[in-house]
């Protein structure tokens, strides 16, 4: 989805220059539609950014302040105290959680892009018997919610004593069965086979191919299922919920769950929740706008071909 | 063919010693009638490693002092999100699974819930566990024995008896005295309506607080005979305490904000809402909530239906429990006694967490008879440890009691936005529970 808005943003932002370009002999532009639109746009723009503001806001507030002086505007800022206090509690047990996240998302999310682009890749360019069932089986998954597999999850990994582990959480996390209908896609149009044809006349294998080659050729799509993938993990509540009770293992959402279902026997606890929110959404911010361009400079690789 | 008879034949034989198994599981209880049968718990003779989860905070270091003293009977602290967040459900699917950890934080209104699915060991056959009996405030032993004579299905840990916060600086200079009764304390209603104010917050979610109402007022939501329940969200002193608040509600003399929001909050702090009739851990509530107006709460004993009576309610407190499959019930059944009865792990725990023991001796703990700076000094503790001791020990909850939360609350929404009234939502509840008990095949007597 993030692609097709990024691509009707470019085709947007060509047809302006040629308007302009064109100068006063061009068609008018529409005035109006143009307000409405960006009116529509801001408010949108002012819903999302809102709550982050507010969320900017509570985390410089002591836990009195965040409910007696106005939400939307600085009191006393004192949000490096705060940080420094989610990092004491409880011998920093909030800064394992950011390093569990990062691992369950960034290496959850690495692998799980690298076996769907395989996948994918597979199954659009190679013909083998079963393969429309495998991708039909595969887009039944893309189906099934997450949340409806937790519990069977629970019960196979207790079978095997993996409950309450890395894994737990882990093995679940690499299995992406929309990354796979999407890389599939992505790969039949973007990977020719001509070019496969070239590669394995020059004596390349087929896994060297694939790695030197078509991983290439097919970024565009990849970062975009690592994108999502790591979101969703990152995200992934009712996993963690439900496999793990140890502290040590946990994602910083959950953690930060557990918490504030305490509040109300420990107040003080809010400021702690709201400033480790504000934290853990600054991994997310910044692995989208640094993998951003990769989409950009994807496509435009795909397009010089 | 062949095949299907042999699979036929297999399932047969399986089910069959499923039926044998279920069986001779349920002669065990009826063996161990008479006399203390201590053969469920008997000491491992070995070292031994438990795993106790619970969602109190910091209570890692209590543990750790047990711990070092105790080389042979290691705990092992787990934790997550508060019980109804989602460690009960997370119980049941690891008591299904067969990796439940051996001891357990379960509130008081949960148990029955663990009782009716056997998700509970009992401790009825352990010596030190009957021995402790006395040492715990009546009311919260009834809590975990579950109205059986010979079993115990928890040690109590916290308590929540309720008393009346109130804002002692505006009812002084409004000249409004302190009320004893809910007759007195509707009239001083009134007189906070007239001076700008409302006397206190109806919440629409908390029916814990409301069931609390309805304990002091003598009534009760649930009794069991043998394994039979019954139903009385609508008995007449529940109604009773429903229609005292329906008139607060209908002459606006209550606000009606949404608990536990900020709203709320802000509604403490700016003096707009005056009194809480609450349970002794809303100390913190209101001094983390209302941090303007401190130095000017009061506490006192609860009003009461009649004049000069004692009772009290409870709201909340929790026990812990062995959960079905520990391999050492001894060994779990004498950590947690430890946890709940000895002076430096309740210290320890009102330290780390606030927790209000359970038992007679935790109340004089000397944490416990300091004044409260938030209170103007006011050693508030006495007033509910004296509430402690009047809580009525008959009060039974249910076994859907998420359901019937839920189903009242529903009904209580309603009633607050002008539909219904709380009679009604109550008698709604009292149908839909009597309903998710049969849907559940639990006995309901009568019917």
């Amino acid at each position: 989805m993030s692609t097709a808005l990024e691509s009707t943003e470019s085709k947007a932002s060509s047809h302006s220059v040629k308007g302009r370009s064109r100068g006063p002999r061009g068609p008018r532009e529409n005035v109006m539609s143009r307000t409405v639109a960006m009116v529509i746009m801001g408010a949108f723009t002012l819903y999302f950014l809102v709550p982050i503001w507010w969320l900017v806001i509570a985390g410089s507030k002591d836990t009195g302040s965040i409910l007696t002086t106005n939400p939307l505007w600085f009191a006393d800022f004192q949000m490096f105290q705060n940080i420094g206090n989610l990092f004491a509690y409880r011998d920093g047990v909030y800064l394992e959680w950011l390093r569990n996240s990062a691992l369950y998302a960034g290496v959850g999310g690495a692998v799980a892009t690298l076996l769907a682009g395989m996948c994918g890749y597979a199954l659009a360019k190679y013909r083998f018997r079963g393969r429309e069932m495998i991708f039909n089986a595969v887009l039944g998954g893309v189906l099934v919610p997450a949340t409806a597999l937790a519990l069977p999850l629970f019960l196979i990994f207790s079978k095997v004593e993996l409950t309450n582990t890395f894994w737990a959480v882990f093995l679940p996390s690499i299995v992406s069965p929309f990354g796979v209908y999407l890389t599939r896609i992505f790969a039949a149009s973007s990977v020719s086979d001509e070019l496969l044809e070239a590669a394995r006349l020059d004596g390349a294998g087929e896994v060297r191919t694939f790695f030197t080659v078509s991983i290439k050729l097919m970024s565009p799509a990849l970062i975009t299922v690592f994108l999502f993938q790591f979101v969703t993990i990152w995200n992934n509540f009712f996993l963690p919920l439900i496999m793990l009770r140890d502290e040590s293992l946990f994602p910083v959402t959950f953690g930060l769950y557990s918490w504030n279902t305490q509040l109300n026997q420990i107040p003080e606890l809010r400021s702690l929740v709201l400033i480790g929110a504000l934290i853990s959404i600054i991994p997310l911010i910044v692995a989208f706008l640094s993998l951003q361009k990769f989409w950009r400079s994807g496509l435009s690789a795909g397009a010089v071909k | 063919m062949k095949h299907t008879k042999t699979a036929a034949a297999a399932a047969v034989a399986l089910l069959s010693s499923v039926t044998l198994v279920a069986c001779s599981s349920s002669e065990d209880p009826s063996a161990s009638t008479g006399p203390v049968d201590t053969s469920s718990c008997q000491p491992a003779g070995e070292n031994v490693t438990l795993e106790f989860t619970t969602w109190i905070p910091g209570i890692e270091g209590v543990v750790d002092t047990w711990n070092a003293a105790n080389p042979d009977i290691q705990v092992k602290v787990q934790t997550g999100p508060n019980g109804n967040g989602g460690t009960y459900k997370n119980f049941f699917n690891q008591i299904e699974a067969g990796n439940a950890p051996d001891l357990g934080q379960i509130e008081y209104d949960a148990l029955p819930n663990f009782r009716v699915q056997d998700g509970l060991e009992d401790l009825g056959g352990c010596e030190e566990v009957l021995a402790a009996k006395d040492d715990f405030v009546d009311w919260t032993w009834s809590q975990v024995t579950l109205g059986s004579e010979s079993s115990v299905y928890g040690i109590p840990q916290d308590q929540g008896p309720m008393a009346l916060f109130y804002r002692k600086d505006l009812f002084e200079e409004n000249g409004i005295p302190v009320p004893t009764t809910w007759e007195e304390y509707a009239t001083a209603a009134q007189q906070v309506r007239d001076a700008g104010g409302y006397i206190t917050n109806f919440s629409q979610s908390d029916i814990n607080q409301f069931a609390g109402f309805v304990w002091q007022a003598g009534g009760s939501w649930f009794s069991t005979e043998g394994d039979e329940w019954s139903i009385s969200l609508d008995s007449p002193e529940s109604l009773q305490v429903a229609e005292y608040w329906q008139g607060l509600l209908d002459d606006d003399l209550v606000s009606t904000l949404p608990a536990w929001t900020d709203e709320w909050n802000n509604g403490y702090n700016s003096g707009e809402v005056w009194s809480w009739v609450s349970a002794v851990w809303g100390a913190n509530s209101i001094a983390s909530g209302a941090p303007d107006t401190s130095g000017k709460w009061a506490v006192a004993p609860a009003p009461q239906w009649t004049e000069g009576g004692s009772d009290a309610g409870n709201w909340g407190g929790s026990s812990v429990a062995v959960l079905k499959g520990s391999d050492h019930v001894y060994e779990a059944a004498k950590f947690a006694l430890w946890l709940n009865t000895s002076d430096e792990a309740l210290t320890a725990l009102n330290e780390a967490a606030n927790i209000y023991p359970a038992t007679k001796e935790g109340l004089n703990l000397p944490v416990l008879q300091e004044g409260v700076e938030f209170y103007d000094g006011q050693p508030i503790y006495d007033v509910f440890a004296e509430a402690s001791a009047q809580v009525i020990p008959d009060f039974t909850w249910g076994p859907t009691m998420t359901q019937v939360y839920g189903d009242v609350s529903d009904g209580f929404k309603n009633a607050v936005s002008g539909s219904g009234t709380l009679s009604s939502a109550l008698e709604d509840g009292n149908a839909s529970t009597i309903g998710a008990l049969e849907a559940q095949s639990i006995p309901v007597a009568g019917e």
